[in-house]
């Protein structure tokens, strides 16, 4: 259950943004998991809702974008969606897939007041 | 008209609606960012030092105290250690540690399941580093958490004992897709169990394909040696170019006399 600890991060970086504004309380936020990120995006809604309790963020929306994992293939070049890490393309079953996108765990906006 | 919803405000609400005068703040952050600057302060730290730093991680029972105690036991005299010990509760790992001899520190998790840098960071207060070549972090017995998390150290080492199964690189893909090295463990208990190294390495190197493998028993002692080289060449790698000029110093003055 490391996502109670992702969990703090997230309220932790969401409240200095907001106190930077100035802003009495945090409406929404929005926050990018990717598929490969090792984050349950279940987890992370689960802790939201204790770990708000008394800050800022206290009944705010959590609007949860989740990231496909996806790569593409250095030998014969095609792109696949992957959902966990694996370097053999489908196609060509070589072990040459790069990863472009999943790992991805990041706080991209919110709405304050 | 809502934004959200499409109703007019006129109608009932079944749901919440965000105040009206909500400003969006594009925030961009990286949520482990914060453990990353850390991570980044400890490396940089530890290489100023010239310490070669790992961070071993398994499942519990791998054998993660074991392997160090005999590590600790048989290079005491060529490397200089200090250990950071990870567990939930209890200091039964840094009491054991510290009957070799070596300086070892427990950090006691309680709740948490996983070591972070800011930890760390603090966990290495208690060891007197410029009299260190080798710093161990043992993390937390658990193949999920720890592979999020960036301590500062040179290279992830996960353990694998052969009493767990060959397919646990592609069952908790992340650890293995993390470590640079994986020690396949208790090696002398082949011989007992249904366990094909080779198809365990194959597995790992799906999640890996650059990752190192050594196989050894730190009961029997067979395939420690490589280990120690392993060790050994991380060591000289990260030793302070001054450190080592000091040493080059001294034997040169011990030729002139």
């Amino acid at each position: 259950m490391h996502e109670v600890g992702i969990t703090r991060s997230i309220i932790e970086i969401a409240e200095e943004n907001a106190r930077r504004e100035k802003a009495e309380k945090i409406l929404s936020l929005t926050v990018e998991i990717g598929g490969l990120s090792g984050v349950v995006p279940e987890a992370v809604e689960f802790a939201f809702e204790a770990c708000s309790k008394g800050t800022l963020l206290e009944g705010a929306e959590l609007r949860i974008d989740r990231i496909p994992g996806r790569a593409r293939c250095e030998e014969c070049e095609c792109e696949c969606d992957i959902d966990r890490y694996t370097y053999a393309c489908p196609t060509c079953e070589a072990f040459a897939l790069n990863i472009l996108q999943g790992e991805e765990l990041r706080l991209k906006e919110m709405e304050i007041d | 008209m809502c934004n959200e919803c499409g109703c007019s405000p006129a109608e009932s609400h079944h749901h919440d609606h965000p105040e009206e005068g909500g400003k969006t703040l594009r925030i961009e952050e990286d949520i482990l960012g914060k453990n990353n600057r850390l991570a980044e302060r400890n490396r940089s730290f530890f290489a100023e030092k010239g310490l070669f730093v790992l961070n071993l991680v398994s499942a519990p029972g791998s054998g993660k105290t074991t392997i160090l105690e005999r590590t600790l036991a048989d290079l005491g005299e060529r490397h200089r250690f200090a250990v950071l010990e990870g567990d939930q509760q209890t200091s039964n790992d840094a009491d054991r540690i510290a009957a070799t001899g070596a300086p070892a520190h427990q950090i006691n998790t309680g709740a948490g399941c996983h070591l972070d840098a800011h930890m760390v960071g603090h966990g290495v207060e208690h060891f007197d580093l410029d009299a260190t070549d080798i710093l161990m972090i043992e993390n937390v017995g658990n193949l999920v958490c720890p592979a999020s998390f960036d301590l500062g150290e040179d290279h992830k080492v996960a353990v694998l004992s052969i009493t767990e199964g060959e397919d646990k690189p592609v069952k908790y893909p992340h650890m293995f897709h993390a470590a640079d090295l994986m020690i396949i463990n208790k090696i002398d208990l082949l011989p007992y169990l249904r366990f094909d190294v080779e198809k365990c390495k194959a597995f790992a190197r799906q999640v890996n394909p650059k990752i190192e493998i050594l196989e050894l028993s730190c009961l029997s002692g067979e395939g420690m040696e490589a280990w120690y080289e392993w060790l050994g060449q991380g060591v000289k790698k990260k030793a302070v170019p001054s450190s080592t000029f000091k040493v080059e110093n001294q034997a040169t003055l011990n030729i002139e006399h």
